[in-house]
């Protein structure tokens, strides 16, 4: 019985048919993927994607140059220089990140004392040559006060967890 | 004068028109249908597909299509040139000529030669020179380790289509293929000889490289076959070649089982609709069914697939072409 059952299964190719069955179903599933550039994924307020410097809202730049997230940088990325500026309060003159060697681990953000640097919700910065991924402190603050917005957004609603 | 154009220049002309009326909407259909599998691949593996080229990235085929002009055709060092640029426009070549007895309605067909399936059944048999010139022009391992498969499958499938074809011969009593078609007026053969339909689609699917029969190709083993080596134009029409063949299997298909340009029902709402319409809607199914069948199964083993081909098809198709001649006999229905 066992035999004439696996016979018959194989010659009415009960296997292939089922099969076929079941990619014709998924043909009507919908879409597990998105048509991406017009449309978008959610993203976490943890998301850690293009760096930003904020800024104070009476536009005083935060970074105080303590150095700690050049110190805990663990791809070595960053890069600061400081000096007192004429009001005598300590700000850098230089702020790099090379965003080639930035892994994106978010400890600069981590190490900040006073929220400065951040991860944002950026992740659409490619570039076609290396020299543009040399982040200097303009473009960082610029950056920052594209996206101070959504940053702070995303800083509160983290707040609760830290 | 006028007898020179009355018999020589206008029928001429008028070949060259039906030609062109016929390749250039099987090069678009080609075209298209390498779109409509990306799609429905897409749609299986719940993905998208292409969209951002046109709307829906229905001008996806078109910016392929431009790539491969534009880029640059490579011809290997240690190759044999000439064969090797042969190759492809000879696989291009066959996949167009056959489309010469193919019926596409009434009396729409360029050559309606009474052999018209025995020619069919000799292009689609020539159709392994070109891939087995690639590979052994290539001088790569790969290449002619795709056509050596190729070679072998092709051999092995070609005798059960064979068997298959003859069963429909007895049937239909002729080997002429607007014939074949009226013959199944009443009666579509795909109903009385299931079985053999079936072998034949799986066989034409072996006859064009088709997964889950593509070992020639083979990506994942041997790199893309006997096609390695080949860049831009030459490989765009290996391309080509190989999905003017699955129309062409499929018009096949159409002709041999499915009453090729006859509506389904002859009756009024089914009637009103023109023959080559429905020719082109039973093609479509057929190639629907190349996709979703390539959407479905994983490749064979190559022991598995001589095993098919010899020790299950053949067997088989031949004790078909006994039982229906047999039937035929008996019951005295052997077409006049």
């Amino acid at each position: 019985m066992a035999t004439m059952d696996r016979t018959a299964r194989s010659f009415l190719l009960s296997e292939l048919v089922s099969g076929m069955w079941l990619t014709f179903r998924y043909m009507f599933k919908p879409k597990a993927t998105l048509n991406y550039p017009f449309e978008k994924g959610p993203l976490s307020p943890r998301f850690r994607g293009e760096h930003a410097l904020r800024r104070y809202p009476n536009g005083e730049e935060r970074c105080i140059a303590c150095k700690l997230c050049e110190a805990i940088c663990p791809a070595l990325a960053i890069t600061i220089e400081a000096e007192p500026r004429d009001d005598g309060s300590r700000r850098t003159t230089r702020y790099d990140i090379d965003m080639t060697k930035c892994i994106y681990c978010g400890f600069c953000q981590e190490a900040c004392p006073v929220d400065a640097i951040v991860e944002g919700p950026g992740f659409e910065f490619s570039a076609e040559t290396r020299q543009e991924l040399f982040y200097n402190k303009e473009k960082l603050l610029r950056n920052g006060d594209i996206w101070e917005a959504q940053i702070a957004a995303n800083i509160a609603a983290d707040a609760p967890y830290r | 004068m006028a007898e020179f154009w009355t018999f020589y220049a206008w029928p001429t002309i008028w070949v060259v028109i039906q030609i062109v009326a016929i390749i250039v909407p099987l090069l678009l259909a080609v075209a298209y249908l390498t779109y409509a599998e990306r799609k429905i691949l897409g749609a299986m593996q719940l993905r998208q597909g292409p969209m951002v080229v046109g709307p829906f990235g229905l001008l996806q085929p078109i910016a392929d299509g431009l790539k491969l002009m534009v880029k640059e055709t490579i011809i290997p060092s240690g190759s044999n040139r000439v064969i090797f640029l042969i190759a492809p426009m000879l696989t291009f070549l066959l996949s167009l000529v056959a489309w010469a007895v193919i019926p596409f309605g009434e009396g729409m067909v360029v050559a309606d030669i009474n052999v018209g399936i025995l020619y069919l059944f000799a292009i689609s048999s020539l159709g392994v020179y070109g891939i087995i010139m690639a590979g052994w022009a290539s001088n790569s391992k790969y290449a002619f380790f795709g056509a050596l498969r190729s070679a072998a499958q092709m051999v092995s499938y070609e005798v059960s289509i064979g068997f298959v074809i003859v069963t429909v011969l007895l049937c239909a009593g002729s080997l002429n293929l607007s014939e074949i078609v009226r013959a199944q007026e009443n009666l579509w053969f795909v109903i009385p000889l299931f079985p053999m339909a079936v072998v034949f689609f799986v066989s034409a699917l072996a006859e064009t490289n088709r997964a889950p029969f593509d070992l020639p190709e083979g990506e994942s083993e041997i790199t893309g076959g006997f096609m390695v080596e080949y860049s831009a134009m030459t490989y765009a029409l290996f391309f080509l070649g190989e999905y003017a063949n699955m129309i062409l299997m499929s018009g096949m298909t159409t002709v041999l089982f499915l009453g090729g340009w006859l509506p389904p029902f002859g009756f009024a709402p089914f009637t009103w609709i023109p023959g080559p319409v429905w020719f082109a809607l039973k093609i479509a199914l057929c190639l629907f069914v190349f996709i979703w069948v390539r959407g479905t199964m994983p490749r064979y083993r190559y022991d598995q697939l001589m095993r098919l081909g010899w020790k299950v098809f053949l067997p088989f198709s031949l004790f078909w072409v006994v039982l229906t001649a047999g039937v035929l006999m008996a019951f005295d229905w052997l077409p006049a």
